[in-house]
């Protein structure tokens, strides 16, 4: 199949809260299987931005458009809800503090919504969840609680809860930034093999090695404006921006000690 | 004190107590309706049932529920509301006790943190399916302690009715005083009944609320 158009398409995104405009006319593309990071400092809009694409935070203005079709259409009411319900179905979202179900045992967190949106039997349910965890590598907690879990443990489930609708597309909002340091790498390997298998990704991140090491672009953001994005390669050890050196000296203390 | 006067009353008092008890669970049951509803409107999207639920619950939480049986059980037949005296106890004292588990439901279900709702939704998740499956569940655990307050004030306020003259456990200890002049005993035989249907509701509850409790 040949497209011609972006897989994730953003364009002129804009966003106010009051006076406080908090995106300011961002435009921005990913493709199929591209895996990029959102960085910068806090308050500079990757949230607003990452929620705003899948509508949890509406844009004042601008559209975003997912393999061809907009995301956040003016609708009436009801037909919205449908709307996009049916287009979230399409879009992971993994948040900072997992927001798992507490009155759900693991296996139920990954097979509520599929059973309840796409109908499938509880066997099939069954099957998922198995999949799902084994992919996460936490099937023998499949019937925890999730108060039963470690952080780490959580973000994996809420992953597989995410991966279990089979979306087009994964967002993170600094899924790692709740944990303890210790607990960080078994959620990046996760990712990274997510990203193996090109799962499309949208990851707002702290992390500069992880961004480095795993995302084909980076964006850096700030005061809700794209100030520069590109491969990890020339953003990290080339910026151009003296906004972006500054934060980058900040924030990427070892990985320019070893650039020099 | 006069243990064969109380000997002798006693199943009398067991008559009452029993209507207590149907006074205590009709209006706990309307409680729970006029709760739901309450905070059904005071949750709403519209601004309208926002403004009519936290009407009623200011109103009834307002005023002393005595006035409300009056208003009803003496005011209503100038109105065309001809109740008679259990009626108008049940339905006032029910939709007094409303308004409070109005505010107790309302509390436990803004209780549960937005990331819920939040994850819900993201999944694809309709805003009743999110209500229904994830914040629902989650609140109603959280609301059966809360409730059990409400209820316990409610089993002591169906006292409230023996001023209409709704032959309950109150009402019948004062009649028996009329004629045996014991108070003490009339009031204590009244006292320890009351003592004995709460301390069951209160383990009722507890054993509910461990039941669902979550690991
Ligand atoms: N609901 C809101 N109401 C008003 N202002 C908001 C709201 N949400 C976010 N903001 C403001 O919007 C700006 C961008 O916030 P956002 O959460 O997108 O930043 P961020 O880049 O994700 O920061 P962080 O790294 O701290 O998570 C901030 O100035 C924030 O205070
Ligand atoms: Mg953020």
């Amino acid at each position: 199949m040949t497209e011609k158009h972006p897989f994730v398409d953003i364009r002129h995104a804009q966003k106010a809260y009051g006076d406080l405009e908090v995106l300011k006319d961002i435009n921005l593309t990913v493709e199929r299987g591209e895996i990029v990071a959102i960085i910068g400092p806090s308050g500079s809009g990757k949230s607003t931005l990452l929620r705003a694409i899948n509508d949890l935070d509406p844009l004042s203005s601008g559209e975003v458009i997912l393999d061809g079709t907009q995301v956040n259409k003016t609708l009436p009411h009801r037909q919205y809800e449908k709307h996009i319900n049916q287009m979230r179905q399409h879009i992971g979202m993994v948040f900072q503090h997992f927001n798992l179900f507490p009155h759900l045992t693991v296996r139920e967190n990954v097979t509520m919504a599929p059973k309840l949106l796409k109908g499938i039997s509880a066997a099939e349910a069954d099957k998922l969840a198995e999949e799902q965890l084994a992919h996460v590598g936490l099937l023998e907690r499949i019937d925890y609680y999730p108060s039963q879990l470690s952080g780490g443990q959580k973000q994996r489930v809420a992953i597989a809860r995410a991966l279990a609708m089979k979306p087009k597309l994964m967002l993170f909002d600094e899924a790692t930034s709740a944990l303890d340091p210790e607990l960080v790498e078994e959620v990046n390997l996760v990712m990274k093999k997510l990203a193996e298998e090109h799962m499309t990704m949208i990851i707002v991140t702290h992390e500069m090695d992880f961004a480095a090491s795993v995302c084909d672009r980076v964006i850096f953001m700030d005061g809700g404006v794209v100030v520069e994005e590109g491969p990890p390669s020339v953003v990290f050890k080339n910026p151009t921006q003296d906004r972006t050196k500054e934060f980058l000296r900040k924030h990427l203390s070892q990985y320019a000690e070893s650039a020099n | 004190m006069d243990i064969d006067l109380i000997l002798r009353v006693y199943p009398y008092f067991l008559e009452a107590a029993v209507v207590t008890i149907e006074l205590s669970v009709l209006t706990i049951l309307l409680g729970l309706i006029c709760g739901a509803l309450g905070a059904a409107a005071r949750l709403s999207r519209f601004k309208t049932l926002r403004f009519l639920g936290a009407a009623y619950v200011s109103l009834f939480r307002g005023t002393p529920a005595l006035i409300q049986i009056f208003l009803l059980y003496f005011g209503g037949p100038q109105i065309g509301i001809q109740l008679d005296a259990f009626e108008a106890g049940v339905i006032a004292l029910g939709v007094n006790i409303g308004a409070y588990m109005t505010e107790t439901m309302r509390g436990a279900i803004i209780a549960i943190d937005h990331g819920q709702t939040e994850a819900a939704r993201t999944l694809g998740l309709s805003r009743a399916q999110a209500f229904r499956k994830v914040v629902l569940p989650q609140a109603l655990r959280l609301m059966i302690r809360p409730l059990g307050v409400n209820i316990n004030a409610q089993i002591k306020g169906t006292a409230l009715v023996a001023a209409i003259s709704v032959v309950e456990l109150t009402y019948t200890a004062q009649r028996y005083i009329g004629s045996t002049y014991k108070p003490f005993e009339m009031f204590l035989l009244a006292g320890v009944l009351y003592l004995i249907i709460i301390t069951v509701t209160g383990k009722v509850i507890s054993f509910l609320d461990r039941r669902v409790r979550l690991p």
